[in-house]
């Protein structure tokens, strides 16, 4: 097996707040290979936020290192962070974030934008990515015309557009009834399968399950399934 | 990104908040129109005030007195005319007078001078003739009346050959003058001209309190002004006090150089307009960052860049000062030809001032654009992803 896509070890994160010192995340080491379709599980405060900023470059560590590809994040400034999150990444939020100003062509055209690809190239990547999606025949649609669902199919299609070697979800059915959150969910198999690595974080047990692989972050320390008490992994 | 993009995101941002981008344009109107209207107004005062001077006469010097310790005799004049540099010259006497025709009576100021003066004050007749050196010499009662005197007592008719009544004497008219407008705040029209001899002994003086001088050359009038003090001195000595000469050029020089301050002022008044837009800018690009914090926190997350971030915003004021700075200079220049026409102003637009209120504009726009773009540009992306 070929180096992991992201090699996490020792990572440290701390906030203090009035003289009291949270440790958001806590001595987390965590491999993930290209191709995986990884669910982090754990309560609210755990620090599942705080894991998917670092992952995803926008923010760095206290100590610990990050490999993305083999690089040292923790050493890169602020503009080579935007490359990589330009490049490399490609976010999917709770709230889904799409411009509201926008089209969602357009939406799905920003990260384009700041790679630099020519407009023609940008509108046919756009629309293909819309297509993935299924949601060609809205391109031309406001956020605000768009239901949740279609909404987070946008924020998926923009996160694809780039081709980055991540996706990474943050709670992207949390706003989304069950029947569309299955939807998405399915959607990200699908994308899962045609070779997409997939990062998905979640309170939800039964939508952490349907990932291939699961770990568990508790207080800020990260569990992995095997050999540990994490209750219900049965099925794995 | 390349900069058409981003103008392309500015163009969208501001057409999607027109009221307020209208808004905050207004100032950068305001101020750009005014400092066109404005210096237009003062530049065509100084054209105006020149021209006037010019219609005073060419090559002018004025001999004038005050007081009457020193009497301007007519043999010391003529040693005057017998100067190198000068090429004509003609003394005035003048005083108010009371002209009279049948029932229509008025003041006015009365010129006594000689055949000369038509040359050396640009001054032409447009009907009959002017004074010649015969009238003087046999004190003719014969006038030659100003456009607006002639229109007070004649109407439109035609008033060479008529008479009018001149402190009582009667005067026959020979000659009507060429309307030559107000001339720093005197008016040329209104007067009535008789030889100097009979208006010597009109007005019971023999004293000569005026001399007007033209010199043969534009560029040795400062020469000539040298010989007529060195003469006047030599004249009258120890009476430098009671008389004064001045020429054209330095009166111009004197009008021009307070036009000039003028100008400045009313610029720099304008200017000030200019900058509180610019104020104007900053505070709604102050609001548009905070509100637009999560958007900024998005363009983050996908790759944008700080200069990014801060190219959109920096343009996004640019363009909103120069919108406003095209539209400033079209209403400034539309304010400008309708105050010239209706108040009768000379409004003077030049180029320069045009492409100076545009560029202020513009630096005004980087300069209050700077601020809000730089804050907007340093924002944690995780702060502005959580903000709401
Ligand atoms: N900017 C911050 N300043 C101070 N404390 C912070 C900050 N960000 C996170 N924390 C703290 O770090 C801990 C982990 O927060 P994090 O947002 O990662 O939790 P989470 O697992 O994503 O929770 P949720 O499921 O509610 O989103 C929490 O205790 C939180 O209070
Ligand atoms: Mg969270």
């Amino acid at each position: 097996m070929s180096t992991p896509l992201i090699q996490i070890s020792s990572l440290m994160k701390s906030y203090k707040l009035g003289g009291e010192t949270v440790h958001a995340l806590n001595n987390v080491s965590l491999n993930i290979d290209k191709g995986e379709f990884l669910a982090i599980i754990g309560p609210s405060g755990s620090g599942k936020s705080t894991l998917m900023n670092m992952i995803g470059c926008l923010d760095r560590p206290d100590s610990g290192e990050y490999l993305l590809d083999g690089k040292a994040i923790g050493k890169m400034n602020d503009n080579d962070l935007a490359t990589i999150r330009n490049q490399k990444i490609g976010f999917i939020f709770q709230n889904f974030n799409l411009l509201t100003k926008l089209t969602a062509l357009e939406n799905v055209e920003l990260p384009l934008i700041y790679s630099g690809v020519s407009a023609k190239e940008r509108r046919e990547m756009a629309l293909q990515s819309l297509t993935k999606v299924g949601l060609k025949d809205r391109s031309g649609h406001l956020p605000t015309q768009l239901s949740g669902g279609q909404q987070q199919r946008v924020a998926i299609a923009r996160a694809l557009v780039g081709n980055p070697s991540i996706l990474l979800a943050d709670e992207p059915t949390g706003a989304l009834d069950s029947k569309t959150s299955a939807e998405i969910l399915q959607l990200m198999q699908g994308l899962n399968e045609l070779g997409h690595t997939i990062i998905l974080i979640t309170h939800d047990l039964s939508i952490a399950k349907q990932a291939k692989r699961m770990v568990r972050i508790q207080d800020g320390q990260l569990f992995e399934n095997e050999g540990e008490q994490i209750g219900n992994f049965a099925i794995y | 990104m390349a900069i058409l993009q981003s103008i392309k995101m500015a163009l969208r941002s501001i057409k999607g908040n027109k009221l307020r981008s209208a808004l905050t344009m207004l100032g950068i109107i305001i101020g750009v129109s005014s400092v066109i209207v404005l210096i237009s107004i003062a530049q065509g005062s100084t054209s105006n005030v020149t021209s006037q001077i010019n219609n005073l006469g060419t090559n002018l010097i004025t001999l004038n007195t005050f007081g009457t310790e020193l009497s301007l005799t007519e043999d010391k004049i003529d040693k005057l005319g017998k100067l190198d540099g000068v090429k004509a010259l003609s003394p005035v006497v003048s005083g108010r007078v009371t002209v009279k025709k049948e029932k229509t009576s008025a003041q006015t100021t009365l010129t006594g001078t000689n055949s000369a003066y038509g040359t050396v004050r640009n001054t032409n007749v447009s009907q009959g003739r002017f004074l010649t050196d015969l009238d003087n010499e046999y004190r003719q009662k014969i006038a030659v009346l100003g456009a607006t005197t002639a229109e007070t007592f004649f109407g439109s008719d035609n008033p060479v050959g008529q008479y009018i009544q001149v402190n009582g004497t009667s005067f026959k008219v020979v000659g009507v003058l060429a309307s030559k407008g107000s001339s720093m705040g005197q008016s040329g029209d209104d007067v009535v001209i008789v030889p100097l001899s009979t208006a010597e002994r009109l007005t019971k003086t023999t004293s000569i309190n005026q001399v007007y001088l033209q010199g043969k050359e534009k560029q040795d009038m400062n020469l000539v002004m040298a010989e007529v003090q060195n003469a006047m001195a030599n004249m009258y000595p120890n009476k430098t006090d009671s008389y004064s000469i001045m020429n054209q050029q330095d009166l111009m020089n004197t009008m021009s150089s307070v036009s000039n301050t003028m100008t400045m002022m009313l610029g720099g008044i304008a200017s000030i307009s200019l900058l509180v837009g610019g104020i104007g800018i900053m505070n709604i690009m102050l609001v548009s960052v905070s509100e637009r914090t999560k958007e900024i926190g998005i363009r983050k997350a996908i790759g944008a860049k700080r200069r990014d971030i801060l190219l959109q915003f920096l343009i996004e004021s640019v363009v909103l000062s120069a919108m406003g700075g095209i539209i400033g200079i079209l209403l400034g220049l539309g304010v400008g030809k309708i105050l010239g026409s209706t108040l009768q102003m000379t409004v003077t637009f030049s180029s320069s001032v045009v492409m100076f209120s545009f560029l202020f504009s513009l630096i005004v726009g980087v300069v209050f654009g700077v601020f809000p773009a730089n804050k907007a540009s340093k924002l944690n992306p995780i702060q502005a992803l959580r903000y709401e």
